[in-house]
């Protein structure tokens, strides 16, 4: 696998984030994973490539929280077990999630939006009496400038276009400020242009995240320039640099069939 | 938090219409054309206690989107809390004159208090009781359902059987409530008479100072952040956990906070009516107030109120006028209101004041800029 270390892009400090191990996860008698092993290292961008039901986002649901695996280890950091929490603690852990449906809170405000998901105390007390300070203002205001939704601050999410909503979605990531960044088909249903401008920012955001990203088009993994992992039928086919992989004889027969 | 001019007109129209039904009750002559008699004062305060039970559904229903069918189950207990109250102030003057115990006890051979009975002769503790028990009832059963994710029309169904099986408790004698004559021949409230007229008037108006106090706490609630976070939960309640939010809290939150509005709905609507039975429970009356919130207009909590009174006062009419037709057309009233009103009777106002607020975005804008 040491083929596509040249193409890790950003800080890699040489840590594990994040080691699944012989993750199996079963829906009656599928085998969605089937014994899934991956590390990601500190600061480091992955693109996860694959045909339908290779089982991608089911790994997204597992790292998440909202799935259980049958079997295997999900450890985040140094000795964090994943398997045994629920979603909002593995959120407050620093685990942030994009679905690939944009799922934005559509009778909000793009600023709202931002501002719910801004890291900071999640308990129903807290925000009953809640005044938006200073620094989340300027927070907001940052993260809104980074995602180009400035102009749109004060419509309703629901009024943005599907582009716009994706954005918006990662901005809402970056508000998390999580450790880890799962992302789920960022450029499904965006022009070229936007494409490229969201390669750009999740350049842009990998210099300070470590992030998944799951995605079908292959101009833009190629833009991405990361390391590619090669999931098929719920377990790693091929790793290694976008060359490498679409080299490799058994993503070329996966790929053109047998 | 800013009130908005439907919010300053629904508080000023409450206050309003109550105090003057109260005071041309008590300051004019029964002769007198401007004179209003006492069972319209009686309505009204029966209406306001009703809409108080709107406005807890709409909270739930309209803001997190948990369809409510057995809210009235909290109404009825705030309302059988009170009925305790006024049923110890009896004292020697039942029919079987025991200073102790209620008649229906003394009937069913009973020879001392039930130990839940204690304290409520005391008015400070029986209106501890009228938020404490329906609230903590709200909290364990909103505790089990919300943990374990249980949403939409399953949820709906278990509050149906939450009101359905107090209703089959609450009709046993032995539970010591009554069985199915409830509680009644109330004479004393704090040792004013509850057939006055001047109390009637007095009711009413501590009805409407309820009313108005709990728009204010709902306002305040939906407009805070929890209010959007709520909103968010009812809409897209699994991105809001991967956000790290936890929507049982929110949920329970909101839902124990409108179990005891209902609640307080219920304590005051006892001694305007002059009794609470068991019916108060049947699921009926819970799916009446799920049609008031529609028909006034679900997430508005302004419609909340209009269509409580709305319907109530319909249904005075109709049940005078023509008392066999009045379950059709509220049903009736309901299939208009959703094919033709989703937004119900706010609907109709909304599209004018939605076209001012986003005339006044820009300032809205400013406004935050220079808050921050």
């Amino acid at each position: 696998m040491t083929t596509g270390d040249e193409t890790t892009a950003g800080v890699n400090t040489g840590d594990t984030l994040l080691y699944l191990d012989g993750v199996t996860v079963t829906f009656d008698g599928f085998r969605a994973l089937n014994a899934l092993s991956l590390v990601l290292e500190k600061g480091e961008m992955r693109a996860m490539v694959g045909p339908n039901g290779a089982g991608k986002t089911t790994m997204m649901d597992v790292i998440t929280g909202k799935t259980r695996p049958d079997e295997g280890k999900v450890v985040f950091g140094k000795d964090i077990d994943l398997t045994s929490m629920d979603e909002p603690s593995i959120a407050a852990l620093g685990i942030g999630r994009k679905f690939q449906k944009p799922t934005v809170f559509e009778p909000l405000t793009v600023w709202d939006n931002v501002l719910l998901a801004l890291a900071g105390d999640r308990s129903p007390r807290f925000s009953l009496f809640a005044r938006q300070s200073a620094d989340e203002k300027v927070r907001v205001e940052s993260i809104l400038e980074t995602t180009r939704l400035t102009d749109h601050r004060w419509r309703r999410a629901a009024d943005l276009s599907h582009g716009q909503k994706q954005w918006l979605e990662i901005g809402m990531l970056l508000a998390q400020d999580p450790q880890l960044l799962l992302v789920d088909e960022p450029v499904a249903g965006m022009t070229d242009a936007e494409t490229e401008q969201t390669a750009h920012l999740l350049r842009e955001i990998n210099k300070s995240h470590s992030v998944v990203v799951v995605e079908h088009d292959m101009a833009f993994v190629r833009a991405l320039g990361v390391k590619v992992t090669v999931l098929h039928e719920g377990s790693v086919l091929s790793e290694g640099s976008l060359d490498f992989v679409s080299e490799d004889p058994k993503v070329i027969e996966v790929y053109l069939g047998r | 938090m800013k009130l908005g001019t439907s919010g300053y007109l629904t508080v000023a129209l409450v206050m309003g219409v109550a105090i003057v039904l109260a005071v041309l009750n008590q300051m004019t002559p029964a002769t007198s054309p401007l004179h209003v008699p006492t069972y319209v004062v009686a309505l009204a305060g029966k209406y306001l206690c009703f809409a108080m039970l709107a406005l807890a559904v709409d909270l739930v229903w309209g803001f997190a989107g948990i369809l409510s069918l057995g809210h009235a189950a909290f109404f009825a207990l705030g309302g059988y809390a009170m009925g305790m109250y006024l049923m110890r102030q009896i004292g020697t003057r039942g029919v079987y004159g025991n200073p102790m115990l209620p008649d229906f006890m003394v009937f069913l051979g009973w020879k001392e208090l039930p130990w839940y009975w204690y304290g409520f002769n005391w008015f400070p503790f029986a209106m501890l009781m009228v938020v404490v028990v329906p609230g903590l009832l709200a909290a364990v059963f909103g505790w089990l359902a919300f943990r374990s994710r249980v949403t939409g029309v399953y949820l709906s169904i278990i509050t149906q059987a939450l009101t359905y099986a107090l209703l089959l408790a609450f009709f046993r004698n032995d539970m010591g409530f009554g069985g199915n004559n409830g509680m009644t021949d109330f004479k004393d409230i704090l040792g004013f008479n509850v057939q006055a007229d001047s109390t009637r008037s007095a009711l009413l108006v501590i009805s409407a100072l309820f009313l108005c106090l709990q728009f204010l706490v709902a306002r305040f609630v939906v407009d805070s952040r929890f209010g959007k976070i709520l909103v968010a939960v009812r809409d897209t309640e699994s991105r809001t956990r991967f956000l790290g939010y936890r929507p049982e809290s929110y949920k329970l939150v909101v839902w124990v906070l409108s179990a005891v509005m209902a609640a307080i709905g219920g304590a005051l609507y006892v001694p305007q009516v002059g009794i609470i039975n068991p019916s108060e429970f049947a699921p009926g009356n819970s799916i009446e107030a799920v049609i008031w919130v529609a028909v006034g207009g679900r997430g508005t909590l302004v419609g909340a109120i209009i269509g409580a009174v709305l319907v109530n006062f319909g249904k005075t009419w109709f049940t005078g006028a023509l008392p066999e037709l009045w379950l059709y057309a509220l049903g009736a009233m309901f299939i208009f209101v959703t094919l033709f009103l989703p937004r119900g009777v706010m609907g109709l106002f909304q599209r004018r004041s939605r076209r001012e607020a986003e005339a006044d975005a820009p300032a809205a804008a400013a406004a935050q800029e220079v808050t921050g």
